[in-house]
């Protein structure tokens, strides 16, 4: 990217400067020029025609891992306001809505797994229905799947997916309200049939991870992790319904602009306004997708703690957090000193609360939410702890990855995914895939470095790093 | 001619693009694009065979609208796909022409109250279902309006969009 058309607010916030007779909202960019530099033109273009939609509220902000996306950029946060005529866009959200990570704790250590690592890892690998064509144990009817888009992660937990307190740590206590199944098409409902409990492909995974430091000690013994401590990542979202709600709606969207006459800088921005019959439609199905993943994680939260149980026995996975990062939601935040309920676009941006925000649990109140970073198969991941509001200014949001250095496309010709496979079990990182085209594509090299990503955050004051982790295994879809 | 399918760079995700002698031919291309990012297409085995049908005058959401299509039959089937057929009745869309007119619904989505006219779409798609035998690349999610272009240079017809991985 071509910093000459930003301007430096501080070292870790850049603006757009305003060309004469240009309209739109503001455009912040948080992050070091480094990374700005590293970043693709079209991150800019893209962040700059999200200003311009109708009733944003504030600026329209990029994090330090944006990337070039659909309609909006990922790593992409808007926020709109229904009664000013603010929209709701598919592209706002992605196709894969309410993607996020479960991150869990366990009772053990590096030097009690590192033994059965290499079970542990091909258990897992069987237990966990990973990459495309993989199809889950469960096979639910029209009406149950319609329970699950109601019920979320608390469907799955009273058919013995997991245990209550998972609930508690999980946003919204699992399950969303507002979903409306009848706004799903029945493609959706279908292509959904084989694919509760699966991982999915792409950047998608199942991590065993240690913890390699801490950062800040107060909000680690919050989160109850310290160092050397074994955690597990689960990185996935709502699977083929939520693919289809994506692509059904971005149709629809399109076209109900055209009808509404909104004029979109781009068509890709497809949207409406969010009290439209599309947008309300879309508000539905969205939530219904985003219970689709909640429920998802946690059925695979669930294998794998009967993976690790089996290999482990007396082995406890805790949940520490589940956060969503490709989602639309209706948040109240102080604008010019006045509550606004405002629906929040984080297209790969991670919700990031604050210390005392009512929506945390008891345990981390005093601390703030965790934020996790995933990072590469073969690099790190971090957590962090969002901030106060007079810190955070972006609608309480934060990073949610490292974001991609280059394309899948130069990935595949720069790396042979066996010899990458190879490469990683010398270093000590177990890698099970049935795709080796997918583990070029998601060569650790083809990331930007997470490090610098997770710094930027925290001086940018979006969240304040907690702990560095490091890979030990991973499920790649 | 340029190959009948390529890719082209984007970011997070993958630019695919279909040509053909003819609209049709290049939609069944880009079909072929996204499909062989999952599998070696060559190796699929026409054993089942899907029908798909949609309306859509708008000649660049008809290319969205059919690759959707196919990767949610896909998918509900447990499928995979390797060869496309593909064939439009109607008055021919306009490229171009894309915001002048009416609103359309997709005939196979489910009515949102908005009237459905223009072009007709009919295809079949054939696979098999997955097994062990086959390569497995990466899920497509779905077809992207980001990059979405259909145009004619020299009596060759280009399809083209980003899909999401």
């Amino acid at each position: 990217m071509d910093l000459g058309r930003l301007t430096e607010i501080n070292p870790w916030c850049y603006a757009l400067t305003l060309l004469p007779g240009e309209a739109r909202a503001p455009v912040r960019l948080y992050a070091d020029a480094q990374l700005l530099r590293g970043m693709d033109a079209k991150v800019l273009e893209q962040i700059a025609n999200v200003a311009r939609l109708p009733g944003l509220v504030g600026a329209a902000m990029t994090m330090p891992d944006a990337h070039w996306g659909y309609g909006f950029p990922i790593g992409g946060v808007a926020a709109f306001d229904a009664e000013a005529g603010g929209i709701i866009s598919a592209g706002g959200v992605g196709f894969d809505i309410s993607c996020g990570i479960r991150c869990l704790r366990t009772n053990l250590d590096l030097p009690t797994i590192a033994p059965r690592l290499q079970r542990l890892a091909d258990l897992l690998f069987r237990a966990i229905p990973a990459g495309v064509g993989g199809e889950g144990q469960i096979k639910l009817s029209p009406g149950e799947l319609d329970a699950v888009m109601r019920g979320g992660a608390q469907w799955a937990l009273r058919h013995g997916y997991g245990v209550a307190a998972d609930l508690e740590y999980i946003e919204e206590r699992g399950c969303v309200a507002g979903a409306a199944p009848a706004e799903v098409s029945d493609l959706a409902k279908r292509r959904q049939r084989g694919e509760m409990g699966t991982l999915g492909s792409g950047n998608h995974y199942l991590e065993i991870q240690v913890v390699e430091r801490i950062f800040d000690a107060a909000a680690a013994e919050a989160y109850g992790i310290a160092e050397g401590q074994v955690l597990v990542a689960i990185h996935c979202g709502s699977r083929g319904l939520g693919h289809q709600v994506g692509t059904d709606y971005l149709v629809t969207l399109a076209k109900a602009a055209g009808r509404l006459g909104i004029r979109l800088p781009e068509r890709e921005l497809a949207c409406a306004p969010i009290k439209s019959p599309e947008g309300r439609q879309y508000l539905g199905a969205m939530n219904a997708a985003i219970n689709i993943a909640l429920a998802n994680r946690q059925i695979l939260t669930h294998l794998a703690r009967a993976a690790f149980a089996e290999v482990l026995p007396g082995a406890a996975l805790e949940t520490l957090y589940d956060v969503s990062h490709n989602t639309c939601k209706a948040e109240t935040h102080v604008v010019d000193g006045k509550p606004r309920l405002l629906h929040v676009h984080r297209k790969g941006a991670t919700r990031a609360f604050g210390p005392g925000h009512a929506a945390l649990p008891e345990r981390y109140r005093g601390v703030g939410q965790p934020v996790i970073i995933g990072g590469s198969m073969g690099t790190g991941s971090w957590i962090l702890a969002g901030n106060p509001q007079e810190q955070n200014s972006a609608f309480a949001s934060a990073s949610h990855g490292a974001g991609r250095a280059m394309s899948r496309h130069q990935a595949l010709r720069r790396w042979n995914g066996r010899e990458l496979i190879h490469e990683l079990a010398a270093n000590g990182i177990l890698i099970r895939t049935r795709s080796m085209r997918g583990a070029a594509e998601e060569a650790p090299g083809a990331y930007k470095d997470v490090d610098l990503v997770a710094e930027a955050t925290e001086q940018a004051g979006l969240a304040r790093r907690v702990a560095l982790l490091r890979p030990k295994a991973c499920v790649k879809g | 001619m340029n190959e009948p399918i390529a890719y082209f760079e984007h970011d997070a995700d993958m630019g695919i693009v279909g040509r053909g002698k003819c609209i049709e031919e290049a939609f069944e291309q880009a079909a072929t694009a996204v499909f062989a990012m999952m599998t070696d297409v060559a190796h699929v085995r026409p054993q089942a065979s899907v029908a798909i049908e949609f309306e859509e005058a708008d000649v660049e959401l008809a290319l969205v609208t059919w690759l959707n299509l196919l990767l949610g039959q896909a998918r509900s089937r447990a499928l995979i796909f390797g060869r496309f057929q593909l064939r439009r009745d109607g008055a021919p869309p306009k490229v171009g022409d894309r915001r002048s007119g009416p609103p359309e619904e997709v005939g196979t989505f489910p009515s949102r109250g908005i009237e459905t006219s223009g072009a007709h779409w009919s295809g079949t798609a054939a696979g098999e279902p997955w097994h062990a035998g086959l390569e497995r690349g990466v899920e497509v999610k779905g077809a992207t309006l980001t990059g979405l272009a259909v145009s004619e240079r020299d009596g060759i017809w280009e399809a083209r969009c980003v899909v999401d991985v």
